[in-house]
């Protein structure tokens, strides 16, 4: 297959599944309407999980942190300071930058499974302040933000957040970002590097890379795309509590990429969906739904650790990226 | 100056002394063989010139400047390159995605992280170090679907696309078949017409085809050094490594 093969391939794959996300919103009845808002805004923090885990091979256990970041960042704005919505945005997704860039200069002098425990650990230190400062976050019982602080006027028209077609149409433009972003990533000279980090930190540092670099890099570019994610939430839902800084919030990430295809650009929204259904089914059915997440994450590790993309890549198709 | 010198190279594992205060001198362009039994010490010394293992104590001059704190990433920059002992390849990546990690590397020196070498350049020079090692045409498939000798000569080019001064093969020829050993004579012969070589090897007829100069090393101190014919004469070479 040639290089320009290859890249028009690439192209209609993920062309067309941002097509097929913007056709469904003219079909889904309005229950599935929401949830697939959700599922874009949570596939985005999925993507930025997998730049760390898939393509850079270190496995986080604490990416809620991160996550929340964005949440809190852009909630606490808008709720007592009356922030813009957009400028809260921006201000969330920094705050999960931020918080990842400053996080990675500790983490990363581990690796592995210490890796896994310095960010399980950062990660509950931030869930306990959320719930320590319960005077300003009111912890788990959260903050709501008003219909009219989701609101906005831009160019004499007033965008309401709390619109169910505006807001799939802007969740699915934070969706499209992300994936153009980590298309252009993982096709970089960067996401190369980042790669071969992944597959064979020694043998890429005695290729002259400085590994420590390119890791804070990814764990950055990691957080912002968390951050993002969070800070849309928020915005598109009007709520924001302890829970969604709570370890679920760093588990579900990792079993969303890992049923999806770890490593893989469309990996996470497959995974974000499927999951996403099959924890609403089994709520309406028991209430001990968690277990079922547990059993997933065996399954697929034991099973299926290349998860749905991964596996069509390694049977059929080897040109996804 | 010289090219490359060590003083009084030492690395101790607890109280074991791997390599005991080793003085080397290299000269550019000269082909160095090092040899010696298993457990010498040669991997351990070629790995401090390498920055994959520091020093216990003792210094490393390189072109003249004090390289014993520098860290294995930047030599490689300043142009010392390693290529494993045990063949260690992306086995995922492509033959071509294996090299292009090395040009990339070399085009983006003292660039920012972000820095995109053009991909013009970068596929003709990852064409052209895959056609010296005579890969060229296998350069889509996947690095760990390659025999053996296909996969060293991989790690060959890899090292060579990082434009060596220095490169160092550490056993390169381990496993291949006498063909692939004659041929890759041919390529090192080749390569040292642009680059200093410091080899590591078992095979008495390749050192003795290759090497301007041999170091001896036994026990982790330097057991003598000379050319060919000396070190083929020296008796206590002869008892330690040769066996007779």
């Amino acid at each position: 297959m040639t290089g320009a093969d290859k890249r028009l391939r690439v192209l209609a794959l993920h062309g067309g599944l941002v097509l097929v996300l913007f056709a469904l919103q003219f079909l889904l009845p309005d229950y599935d309407h929401t949830n697939f808002t959700s599922i874009m805004v949570l596939a985005t923090y999925a993507m930025g999980y997998n730049i760390l885990v898939g393509y850079t091979g270190l496995l986080s256990l604490g990416h809620a942190m991160f996550f929340a970041a964005g949440l809190y960042g852009a909630g606490m704005g808008v709720y007592y300071f009356a922030l813009h919505p957009v400028l809260a945005f921006v201000i969330g997704s920094s705050a999960g930058l931020i918080l990842a860039a400053l996080i990675g200069l500790i983490a990363l002098r581990t690796t592995g499974v210490a890796f896994m425990i310095v960010t399980m650990m950062f990660a509950q230190a931030a869930f306990l302040v959320t719930l320590y400062f319960n005077d300003v976050t009111h912890g788990d019982e959260g903050l709501t933000l008003t219909q009219a602080a989701r609101g906005f006027d831009l160019l004499g028209w007033h965008v309401d957040l709390t619109n169910p077609a505006l807001r799939y149409n802007l969740a699915l433009s934070l969706f499209t970002g992300a994936l153009v972003l980590c298309l252009a990533l993982v096709r970089s000279p960067i996401g190369r590097v980042l790669i071969a980090i992944r597959e064979n930190e020694e043998r890429t540092r005695m290729l002259g890379y400085d590994a420590r670099h390119y890791k804070l890099l990814a764990l950055s570019l990691s957080g912002l795309l968390s951050g993002a994610a969070g800070a849309a939430y928020v915005l598109f839902f009007g709520y924001v509590g302890s829970s969604f800084a709570a370890i679920q919030y760093s588990i579900y990430p990792l079993l969303w990429v890992l049923l999806g295809g770890v490593g893989t650009v469309v990996g996470p929204i497959i995974g974000t969906l499927l999951m996403f259904y099959l924890i609403e089914i089994s709520r309406d059915h028991m209430s001990s739904y968690m277990i079922v997440v547990g059993i997933m994450l065996v399954l697929l590790v034991l099973w299926f650790p290349k998860g749905i993309a991964g596996t069509i890549r390694a049977r059929w198709w080897g040109w996804i990226p | 100056m010289t090219f490359l010198s060590t003083q009084a190279l030492t690395r101790s594992f607890g109280g074991i002394h791997a390599v005991a205060g080793i003085d080397l001198d290299l000269r550019q362009g000269e082909i160095r063989a090092i040899i010696g039994p298993n457990g010498a010490g040669k991997t351990t010394f070629v790995s401090m010139i390498s920055g994959r293992v520091e020093p216990s104590s003792g210094a490393i001059l390189f072109e003249g400047e004090d390289i014993t704190a520098l860290r294995p990433w930047d030599r490689v920059l300043r142009g010392i390159v390693y290529t494993f002992q045990i063949t260690s390849v992306f086995r995922n990546l492509s033959c071509f995605d294996n090299v292009a990690l090395s040009v990339q590397r070399s085009l983006s020196k003292g660039r920012a992280i972000w820095y995109r070498p053009d991909p013009a350049e970068v596929t003709a020079a990852v064409d052209s170090a895959l056609h010296r090692v005579g890969l060229l045409t296998r350069s889509a498939e996947l690095a760990g679907e390659l025999s053996y000798g296909h996969q060293r000569l991989l790690e060959v080019a890899m090292g060579l696309a990082l434009q060596p001064k220095l490169l160092i093969l550490d056993e390169p020829t381990q496993g291949l078949s006498e063909q692939e050993i004659a041929d890759f004579c041919s390529l090192v012969k080749e390569i040292a017409a642009g680059a200093t070589i410091l080899l590591i090897e078992h095979k008495m007829d390749v050192v003795m085809e290759l090497a301007h100069r041999i170091t001896v090393m036994n026990n982790g101190t330097l057991l003598a050094e000379g050319s060919p014919d000396e070190i083929m004469a020296n008796l206590d070479v002869q008892r330690a490594y040769l066996g007779t």
